[in-house]
């Protein structure tokens, strides 16, 4: 298909460090057509910000390696291109938004000239343009042009996180990658945001892979939706499929540990237990010491990626097979 | 017409950038201001010492000798007196700031861009880089910086040249170590991977990321160089492999005025005063600057 933007294939990711090898991504498959919101949720320690930083080359290397795998980006294999190639993409095709606005922004250069170096990087433009660029780009996310000359601590925490919505729209990307960007929010502001990204998103037809361990902003604003866990995607469907037909026994466990409010449940149920050391996963399903369907020979076979029915992907022996 | 009232516009929020809240809290110490006054006062004074301390002939100046008129005690014509050849002890003091100041400030250039360099390369790139730089760092440390200075003067001619050498290699591993730190926590911090994911080059994110914010705990670095850089020169003059006579330098005053300090006190405690007046400015201005520095007092 000619739509798909970004294809990753078996990726594997592993940190090597003197104590031990950290299994971060294994194995990971996900796809993402141009112009659509794939919401990457998981647990903290799942591998989603490794995934992210390998789909932008910046994989932390030493200590994180790339094992095997391919990320496939407008059809070119990202992990062939040079340095300097990488570099064009950066910031121009692929952005990114972090996790922490009080930190991703450097604190002794103004706003505006922040948003002006990555427009500079990446287009043929003089220093002026560029600044006017940035005011324009501050004046969509919402800030007043008279503040352009101010420095990242004089803004509160969402104005910070709508600069670095700028930095990463600025050059009209066609991928955006946010890690979990309301995280570090206050619930007010975070919605705030939400609805910017959302507009904005529309506005430059990008489309975005949005990193976060929140159902409610999956619901609010993604059209496909990735479950991972320990480093794999266990399930991968559309959101309005997820969302009333999910599959894996963790993806169950995880709507289950929602509380409801026309319920009156008294008592969530968590899913037992905790995430296994990254270090030494558990043999097989890396979920199966945690399910509570698992079967005897979860612990012995890795199940495979299997489509269920359109569009929506499994990774669980449950299904192997079935589809 | 009755009183003009005066709108000031509080509305307005004036630009701050870090430098203008470091300048907000150095003057709120007096100690820190004190030591500033005194360091402008001596940059002023040799500046004008033509003026202050002019040498025509009429004047009893700092180089013209005058035989008659030696050994004079602190008087109205000579305050702080003259020395063996008649020279007027005020007009050296005040032309001997220059070259103080002069090689303090060589000094600290040459030791702080090598230092700073070399610092920079190996925080960030780390790995082989550092090893070797560092290493090297360490031999040099490992050096007595007297010893290195009389091998340097004994090698080339004792003068300015060899004091800067000797001086400005013994400061080089403050700096670089200064910098290496200081980059090290820079380049950990989530705004260098941004810079690094709009796609900027490595010596671009060095040089407009990095090294910016690594300015600080350097210019700290600087200021108290400065105080050992005057004192170290002011030392090797005195051992007379500096500045040599009669160039007017403290350290090399005091040398002279040793052979006459029981009879002639005056010799010796102006050119000492002078030395350990800058000394203590400069040092109350480091002291002052680090405070402001530091933004865990940020109020």
């Amino acid at each position: 298909m000619s739509d798909i933007l970004l294809k990753i294939e078996d990726l594997t990711v592993h940190y090597i460090t003197d104590d031990g090898t950290v299994h971060a991504v294994n194995d990971l498959n996900l796809s993402l057509n141009k112009g659509e919101t794939l919401g990457l949720v998981g647990e903290t320690g799942a591998g989603k910000t490794t995934t992210a930083l390998s789909i932008m080359g910046l994989v932390p290397n030493p200590p994180g390696k790339v094992i095997n795998g391919e990320v496939e980006f407008e059809g070119e294999k990202l992990f062939e291109k040079s340095e300097a190639e990488l570099r064009q993409v950066r910031g121009n095709k692929i952005s990114m938004i972090f996790q922490d606005p009080m930190t991703s922004l450097n604190p002794i250069m103004t706003v505006r000239d922040q948003i002006a170096e990555v427009v500079l990087l990446h287009e043929n433009l003089t220093a002026k343009e560029a600044k006017e660029k940035a005011d324009e780009m501050l004046l969509k996310v919402g800030i007043r042009a008279d503040r352009a000359k101010e420095f990242p601590h004089q803004f509160s925490g969402g104005m910070r996180q709508r600069v670095v919505i700028a930095i990463a729209l600025a050059c009209n990307p066609v991928l955006l990658i946010a890690d979990e960007p309301t995280t570090a929010l206050d619930v007010t502001i975070q919605a705030q945001v939400l609805e910017l990204m959302k507009e904005l998103k529309k506005e430059f037809n990008t489309a975005m892979v949005m990193i976060t361990h929140d159902l409610g902003i999956v619901a609010e604003i993604c059209d496909n939706v990735a479950i991972m866990y320990a480093g794999s995607v266990v399930e991968q469907a559309g959101k309005e499929e997820l969302f009333t037909n999910p599959k894996h026994p963790y993806t169950i466990g995880l709507f289950n540990s929602i509380p409801d409010i026309d319920s009156d449940d008294s008592v969530l149920k968590p899913i037992k237990g905790l995430m296994p050391d990254p270090t030494n996963l558990p043999t097989g399903c890396p979920f199966h010491p945690r399910c509570d369907l698992a079967m005897p020979q979860c612990s012995e076979i890795l199940p495979k990626r299997t489509e269920i029915s359109e569009n929506h992907y499994v990774k669980c022996l449950l299904f192997d097979g079935g589809g | 017409m009755g009183d003009v009232t005066v709108n000031v516009n509080n509305e307005s929020k004036k630009k701050r950038s870090q430098l203008h809240d470091v300048w907000r809290r150095f003057r709120k110490s007096p100690i820190a201001m004190t030591g500033l006054c005194v360091v402008v006062f001596m940059v002023l004074v040799a500046l004008f010492a033509d003026v202050i301390a002019p040498s025509d002939g009429r004047n009893p100046g700092y180089d013209i000798h005058n035989l008659g008129n030696r050994f004079q005690a602190p008087n109205a014509e000579h305050i702080m007196g003259t020395d063996e050849f008649g020279r007027d002890i005020f007009a050296r003091v005040v032309h001997g700031s220059r070259v103080s100041l002069l090689v303090g400030f060589i000094v600290v250039t040459f030791s702080m861009t090598l230092g700073v360099i070399v610092g920079a390369i190996a925080g960030f790139f780390g790995k082989v880089a550092e090893n070797i730089l560092m290493r090297f760092i360490d031999v040099l440390l490992s050096i007595p910086p007297i010893l290195l200075a009389i091998s340097i003067a004994a090698a080339m001619r004792p003068g300015m040249m060899s004091i800067v050498l000797a001086v400005g290699i013994g400061a080089l591993p403050l700096y670089a170590r200064v910098m290496r730190a200081s980059v090290l926590t820079v380049k950990e911090q989530e705004f260098i991977e941004a810079a690094y994911s709009i796609g900027a080059s490595k010596f671009r994110i060095i040089r407009k990321h990095v090294l910016p914010n690594c300015i600080a705990p350097i210019i700290v670095q600087a200021t108290m160089g400065l105080a050992y850089a005057i004192l170290w020169a002011a030392a090797l003059s005195f051992l007379g492999i500096g500045i040599q006579p009669p160039t007017p330098e403290w350290g090399a005053m005091l040398s002279e005025g040793r052979m006459y300090i029981r009879d002639h006190w005056h010799m010796v405690m102006f050119p000492g005063m002078a030395i350990a007046i800058m000394i203590f400015a400069l040092n109350m201005m480091g002291d002052g600057l680090r405070d402001a520095f530091d933004p865990r007092l940020k109020k």
